[in-house]
């Protein structure tokens, strides 16, 4: 079975190099930094689009880190039992259940207006939609991956360390910092790592929600609040269409980079993870 | 154990159904794929059409050319005709046959201004070009006097997806300003030189109803069927035209080449709505190939015959426009050039 799966992500892999193999003859390595993505005259750069995708992915973790730790922490030790328990981590459950078409709907029709109201109060150009917006509807989708992961792991804790440290006269706060967070961090970090990646590949609320715009941003305002794009997005939205060879081999290669960029992305996490668990 | 038999049973008989339902499909219904735009007039004229069945899947346009290239259907269905890289992929000569034409309407958000706003072809242009920049621009003002347009900064609205609709404007846009042309060119996704995308027509109307000062372009049909406020563009004459079937359809009452292939966008009619067009459904001339029975193609070419005659009294009632005298015209020599063996087959 395992093999199984290596052999399709070997597939998947092989394919995207081949279908990209024309665009990648054509454009070479400049399509990472290229910022032109123009079909109509054949001229493709990634960089808007690898730019939006990591900064989406990372203000969205940004964002969603303490309330995802606050909820482990709540749910695994102050409270692991009881109706009121399990309510929470159902609901928080049942938010990755959602269909992500839900939260782009709900993000365009009654998260942007309020972020409009928002951009006009702080003096930047009121979109309303844009890599902000996109960014807080990926917080909340990737919010239960990294708390659920939490929640499992903080309840293993075994109870000897803990009563040792109680016995010891350590606070509950006590106990949370030096027992429970150093025994769960690397796990806790799996789940966080585990988040991002839902977050780099996600595709329709970020579509709906980022503006689509393949122009980059000329201030660090409008690269945070003004509209954007991500390389998922740009797949999906321009895709059906595509109607020419070099067209279509250069979407399948912003395919391909955002395949290396998950695979980057945890390789790094995954030696972070060696790293905390060794010392 | 009985649970896992009868589950076995259920999967066969799964298998079983799928399999027959795959061999009539084989045996006299025919196969359409193609544009989104049009789905809706097809279901309804292959509910109506008695002499075959039809099954039409509304994958996309460039979908559709794709299954006609792999000859897995008996017509594709597109909103723009086919371009040099696509008609050379394909085997051999296609034929286009107009269908029906549908008109791209510009909707706007401007807080108390109603429909019918007056905009030329070339301000739309520098407008999404983001040359003009407020509602307040003399050159809108010039073209609605009387009117009381507030001083507003205009959001651009596109659609973000490849779609015929943004060929129809980007096509409309290409003709009257060579700025436009220049700088972007027509295609079904290009490089927007100005404001934020929408995904499908709900997108773009989405975002023009919730943000003040918004510009965005639907299809008609969508426009109407959603009561958005439209304008009126001008057209080749000067005159201002408001979107309507009747100006759709005379927008294609224009000398129409034999091959049906024709941008009817910025038509030369005085009457017509400037930002229109036809949608084609794509045929290969020589209709004996894939070892297909004579009675298949001669199926097709009637089924398409009725398409373009009794079919279009469809149109209307889905906010579709018929097509013109000249169009079907043109549509009935096209579908006579079909040959089965080198023979006519109509």
């Amino acid at each position: 079975m395992s093999i199984l799966l290596v052999l399709i992500i070997l597939g998947v892999l092989a394919t995207l190099i081949l279908e990209s193999m024309p665009s990648i003859k054509a454009l070479g390595i400049g399509f990472l930094w290229g910022k032109i993505w123009d079909p109509v005259q054949n001229i493709y750069g990634a960089y808007p689009f690898l730019v939006g995708t990591l900064l989406t992915s990372f203000i969205a973790l940004i964002i969603s880190i303490p309330f995802s730790y606050a909820i482990a922490i709540y749910l695994g030790e102050y409270n692991p039992k009881g109706w009121l328990s399990d309510l929470l981590k159902n609901t928080i459950e049942l938010i990755a259940a959602v269909p992500s078409i839900i939260y782009g709907f709900w993000g365009l029709f009654v998260l942007v207006p309020i972020i409009r109201t928002f951009e006009m109060k702080i003096g930047v150009a009121p979109y309303g939609i844009g890599v902000f917006t996109s960014s807080l509807i990926l917080a909340v989708m990737i919010i239960p991956y990294a708390a659920s992961l939490g929640i499992t792991l903080i309840r293993m804790v075994p109870s000897p360390l803990k009563e040792g440290a109680y016995a010891l006269g350590a606070t509950r706060y006590e106990v949370i910092k030096s027992v429970i967070m150093p025994y769960t961090r690397s796990g806790l970090f799996a789940g966080v790592l585990l988040s991002l990646g839902r977050a780099l590949g996600e595709t329709m609320a970020v579509t709906m929600l980022i503006g689509n715009t393949s122009a980059v941003a000329d201030s660090l305002n409008n690269a945070i609040f003004g509209p954007g794009n991500t390389m998922a997005s740009v797949i999906a939205n321009e895709f059906t269409e595509a109607d020419h060879t070099e067209y279509l081999s250069a979407l399948i290669e912003l395919g391909l980079v955002l395949f290396f960029v998950t695979v980057v992305i945890n390789l790094i996490g995954k030696r972070i993870i060696t790293k905390f668990t060794n010392n | 154990m009985k649970v896992i038999k009868s589950l076995k049973l259920a999967v066969v008989a799964l298998a079983a159904s799928c399999l027959t339902l795959a061999a009539s499909a084989q045996d006299n219904t025919l196969l359409g794929a193609g544009s989104t735009f049009a789905y809706p007039l097809f279901s309804k004229m292959f509910s109506q059409y008695t002499a075959s069945k039809v099954n039409y899947q509304s994958i996309g346009s460039g979908g559709g050319i794709l299954q006609l290239t792999n000859k897995t259907v008996d017509f594709g269905d597109s909103d723009a005709p086919l371009n040099a890289d696509q008609t050379a992929k394909m085997s051999a000569p296609v034929l286009h046959i107009p269908m029906t034409s549908g008109a791209v309407v510009v909707t706007y958000n401007v807080p108390g201004v109603a429909g019918g706003l007056n905009l030329s072809g070339k301000d739309l242009a520098d407008i999404y070009l983001g040359k003009i920049t407020n509602w307040n621009s003399p050159e809108i003002k010039d073209a609605n006097k009387g009117v009381n347009i507030p001083s507003m900064p205009i959001v651009v609205i596109h659609r973000s997806d490849g779609s015929g609709t943004s060929f129809i404007f980007t096509d409309y846009l290409t003709k009257v300003n060579p700025d436009w042309a220049s700088k972007v060119g027509k295609a079904s996704a290009v490089n927007w030189p100005a404001g934020l995308g929408g995904k499908g027509s709900e997108g773009v109307a989405g975002l023009v109803k919730n943000t003040p000062g918004a510009i965005g372009y639907v299809e008609l049909a969508y426009a109407k069927q959603n009561n958005m406020p439209f304008a009126n563009i001008q057209n080749k004459s000067g005159k201002y035209i408001t979107p309507t079937l009747e100006a759709t359809t005379l927008a294609s009452n224009v000398a129409i080449p034999s091959d049906t292939k024709v941008s009817i966008t910025n038509t030369d009619n005085p009457k017509g709505y400037p930002i229109a067009s036809f949608t084609w459904a794509l045929i290969y001339k020589e209709q004996n190939y894939s070892s297909r029975s004579k009675e298949r193609a001669t199926a097709l070419l009637k089924l398409l015959w009725w398409n373009i005659h009794q079919g279009q009294a469809d149109c209307a009632a889905l906010n579709y426009a018929p097509l013109s005298k000249a169009a079907v015209k043109a549509a009935e020599a096209v579908l006579k050039s079909a040959t089965y063996d080198g023979k006519a087959i109509l």
